[in-house]
């Protein structure tokens, strides 16, 4: 992990590396049975290579929303969002999503049969058992061996959880969506899940784009948070976060970024009152 | 993981950070806003149903009428209307669909009964719980229509009859559902039963029935759909072997008669008794129950 | 008691080793071989079957009922022997299940069609509710009248009437199974890439099982009720042939042992319908991928 301390950058210089994604200006909107709701309005945010880019923000901001988006199951009303350059216009097995809910995998397959199921239709193994070996090696990043042919109804909520990551890492994507993976766990469970998740982002290096409303677990996973604020979902800050970890919670200066940001996700309320 | 050699470790760039004051909610404008109505009446899926329905009609007369199909074998929609008036006016229609639910009804109240006591017998004793399976693993299967012509011997040519296959074509469905509904009932929510005191009947009224209501109620669904096919055909039996009475009859008569338009009006009344059951009946009992319950969708 | 305030006792800390083995008794002892034996469940019901059995036969013999109202079990099994060799059974069951699986087979691929139609757009999704909502109630045999005008009498009119009782079921069940897929895997399902034809047949139709076999089930159900009151007509309306025509010249002819054999065949076949082969194909894909408990 990068070992720089806080504010390296000088401000306004733009850095030198492309940005993976980009959004711009994006509005995103849905419709209920009886409403057409605004998700989000004009955000824009850009992650780099190798960020631990966090969507932080209460309930109802539209991050899940921001991130359907880019994933490309929705369409956004005004703005753009560019993968590479690429503009987004539907899903592809470049953005894989890893979702909250356990039954994501697909239950009529086994662990192994779920990462080559990804491999095979999403274009990047021809051979089963080049699949094969990818998924093998996947399996083996997430401690799962031993679990590669048992179906996903046998395993532990955590479990399901490492599989639908593998699963996710194996395709290999520019980018890696994460919707509130860890939100479905018991809190130990959840500790051990980050830890592991940022042993092999260091062992790898992949850009991922993670959704929570944790703000303990935005500093712990995250190298730069995007705040959103509440409903509408736009944005409210983006900070550097990447001399935190599991190491340092509960350090004063922890402790006092989790405050500031707590202020500035409730100030609103507290304007109102 | 883009095409980063393995050699060179990638690390975030690091940029600037900021913060915002974002916009007031107020100047957005529409935040949140109602369809129109007709987008709303759209998504009503009855309008849906109702508009698709209405073009079948349509295309069943057009096609009839341009076709110039013959009526003997193809009656036009207007025709088969027409049929309808008349056969109510003076076939005595009523009385044949009067003569249809009223064994329909008996049959399936009588075989309803049967089930709930079979049911209570084998959750009290394995014995029974043992029997209940073996029996309804072998007659389930069984159409109760095979058993027609033993109940003809048996209760003689008669509403007797009728409801005795009836019963056969309920009780089975009816108890085999229920009772995997009971047992697959939850063990913490069993436990929450008698924790608060219920036992015997309060227990299976309080708890294990509406607990498992969503299993007893598609069990009740299958025996109604079983019965009502098992008593259509049994009537067309009856019409063959001799005068019956009921819609079934109405049908038989009419086609050995070549009044095809008298044919369809028949049947168009056995659809609408039909969809009145499920899409009113079991529908709204549903909507009440289970669905607001939230263990249907 | 409200204006004393309880405070709990305090009491001392402990910390214990833990007990070693050889003093717990009993951890987990076998049940006896007759305890395990009645736990068997085939046991248990072939105990009852036979118990049955032999209830029927001494009940028949012992009170004398005449054998034109209730024939014994040995009278029927006889019959069912006789039904063989000299009635001709077997073709009467060959001709039956003959046209069943004509018209299963016929059923489940328009069924599929339908289901496949509705699923692609919303119109289609409309056209196959109404359709279904307005069929599925009508009894597939209250169509063989109009059948016989059509097509007269003969195998064509009962593929017709064993169709329309399959059809709306399985395309029913199967639509309904389709839409309810919970949201994130069908969003699995696109985010790798699948599309159309091979996001129904990779996703949508593994996925929607539980439903398909759902509906799968109530097909043959129905068809299997549908074919034997068919037969049931045509034997009444004419010289038919199948296991229901059968049961019904039996039974006209007062040869009552005859019409219990016919019964015992439908109740064989329809037990191995769905005891033998759905239960496999349950157990081999629902109960293995945990979709279902056993």
């Amino acid at each position: 992990m990068p070992q720089t301390t806080n504010g390296a950058a000088p401000a306004g210089a733009a850095p030198a590396v492309a940005p993976i994604l980009e959004v711009e200006g994006v509005t995103l909107q849905y419709k209920t049975k009886e409403h057409l709701i605004t998700a989000t309005y004009r955000v824009d945010f850009k992650v780099y290579p190798a960020d631990r880019f966090v969507l932080l923000g209460p309930s109802g901001c539209g991050k899940s929303t921001l991130l359907k988006g880019v994933a490309g199951f929705m369409r956004p009303v005004e703005g753009e969002m560019r993968l590479k350059g690429r503009r987004i216009e539907e899903p592809g097995p470049d953005r894989v999503m890893v979702f909250q809910e356990f039954d994501q995998l697909l239950p009529w397959k086994t662990v192994r049969q779920n990462i080559t199921f990804a491999l095979r239709n999403g274009g990047r193994c021809s051979r089963e058992s080049d699949a094969d070996e990818i998924a093998m090696n996947y399996i083996r990043k997430v401690k799962l061996n031993g679990f590669e042919n048992t179906y996903p109804h046998m395993l532990s909520g955590g479990m399901k959880q490492r599989v639908a990551i593998a699963r996710g890492m194996a395709m290999e994507p520019d980018i890696l969506l994460m919707d509130e993976p860890f939100a479905s766990l018991d809190a130990l469970t959840r500790r051990q899940m980050q830890e592991e998740l940022l042993q092999l982002w260091d062992d790898t290096r992949f850009t991922v784009l993670f959704v929570t409303h944790s703000i303990e677990e935005a500093l712990l996973v995250g190298n730069r948070i995007l705040v959103l604020s509440p409903h509408p979902g736009q944005v409210k800050a983006e900070l550097n976060t990447h001399m935190h970890s599991h190491a340092n919670a509960g350090s004063p200066e922890f402790i006092a970024l989790q405050t500031r940001i707590h202020n500035m996700l409730f100030a609103d309320r507290v304007l109102e009152e | 993981m883009s095409a980063t050699p393995a050699s060179v470790r990638a690390e975030p760039v690091e940029r600037p950070e900021f913060e915002r004051t974002p916009l007031d909610a107020r100047k957005i404008g529409q935040i949140e806003r109602p369809l129109s109505v007709v987008e709303r009446m759209w998504n009503v899926q009855v309008v849906r149903n109702f508009a698709v329905l209405l073009m079948f009609v349509v295309l069943w007369e057009a096609y009839t009428q341009i076709a110039n199909v013959k009526p003997l074998l193809f009656p036009s929609f207007s025709d088969t209307c027409i049929a309808l008036y008349k056969a109510f006016a003076d076939q005595k229609l009523m009385a044949k669909i009067w003569f249809t639910l009223q064994s329909l009804l008996i049959g399936y109240a009588v075989g309803l009964v049967a089930a709930a006591v079979l049911v209570s017998l084998a959750s009290i004793w394995r014995v029974w719980a043992d029997i209940l399976m073996t029996a309804t693993a072998m007659f389930n299967p069984l159409p109760s229509i095979a058993l027609l012509p033993l109940a003809m011997l048996w209760f003689g040519l008669g509403t007797a009859s009728l409801v005795f296959i009836l019963i056969h074509a309920v009780l089975w469905a009816v108890a085999l559902n229920t009772f995997v509904g009971f047992q697959g009932v939850s063990h913490t929510q069993r436990m929450v039963g008698q924790n608060y005191g219920l036992r015997g009947v309060m227990f299976a009224v309080k708890i294990l029935i509406p607990a498992a209501l969503a299993t007893v109620l598609s069990g009740m669904k299958i025996g109604w759909a079983f019965a009502w096919r098992t008593l259509i055909g049994a009537e067309l039996i009856f019409g063959a072997t001799s005068r019956g009475g009921g819609l079934g009859w109405h049908i038989f008569e009419n086609a050995e008669q070549l009044r095809t338009s008298q044919v369809f009006a028949g049947l168009l009344m056995i659809i609408l008794i039909g969809v009145i059951v499920e899409y009113v009946i079991f529908r709204n009992i549903e909507l009440r129950t289970v669905r607001r319950w939230g263990m249907q969708r | 008691m409200a204006d004393v305030k309880t405070d709990p006792i305090e009491r001392p800390e402990f910390e214990r080793p833990s007990v070693g083995k050889a003093n717990t008794a009993d951890v987990a002892r076998p049940l006896s071989t007759l305890e395990k034996v009645a736990n068997i469940d085939p046991v248990r019901k072939f105990t009852v079957l036979l118990t049955a059995i032999v209830a029927w036969e001494l009940y028949t013999r012992v009170a004398k009922v005449p054998p034109l109202i209730f024939p014994t079990f040995s009278d029927t099994i006889v019959a069912l022997w006789k039904g063989f060799t000299e009635y001709g059974l077997a073709s009467q069951i060959w001709a039956s299940v003959g046209i069943l699986l004509a018209g299963y087979v016929i059923g489940l691929a328009i069924g599929a069609a339908l289901s496949f139609i509705a699923v692609s757009s919303r119109f289609g999704s409309d056209i196959l509710g109404t359709l279904t909502s307005m069929l599925n109630p009508l009894p597939a045999v209250a169509l063989l009248p109009l059948a016989m005008i059509w097509f007269g009498l003969g195998a064509k009119s009962l593929i017709f009437v064993l169709l329309h009782s399959i059809v709306w079921p399985v395309a029913l069940n199967t639509h309904t199974g389709f839409m309810s897929v919970a949201e994130p895997l069908r969003m699995v399902g696109r985010n790798y890439g699948l599309r159309n034809i091979r996001y129904v047949v990779k996703l949508l139709v593994p996925a929607a099982f539980p439903s398909i076999l759902a509906g799968m089930k109530l097909g043959w159900a129905f068809a299997w009720r549908t074919l034997i009151a068919a037969e049931l007509v045509f034997g009444a309306a004419s010289e038919g042939g199948g296991l229901g025509w059968f049961i019904f010249a039996s039974r006209n002819e007062m040869d009552i042992p005859g019409a219990f054999a016919g019964l015992l065949t439908v109740i064989l076949i329809g037990f191995f319908v769905e005891n033998v082969i759905f239960r496999n194909i349950e157990q081999g894909t629902l109960v293995r991928w945990g979709m279902q408990s056993s």
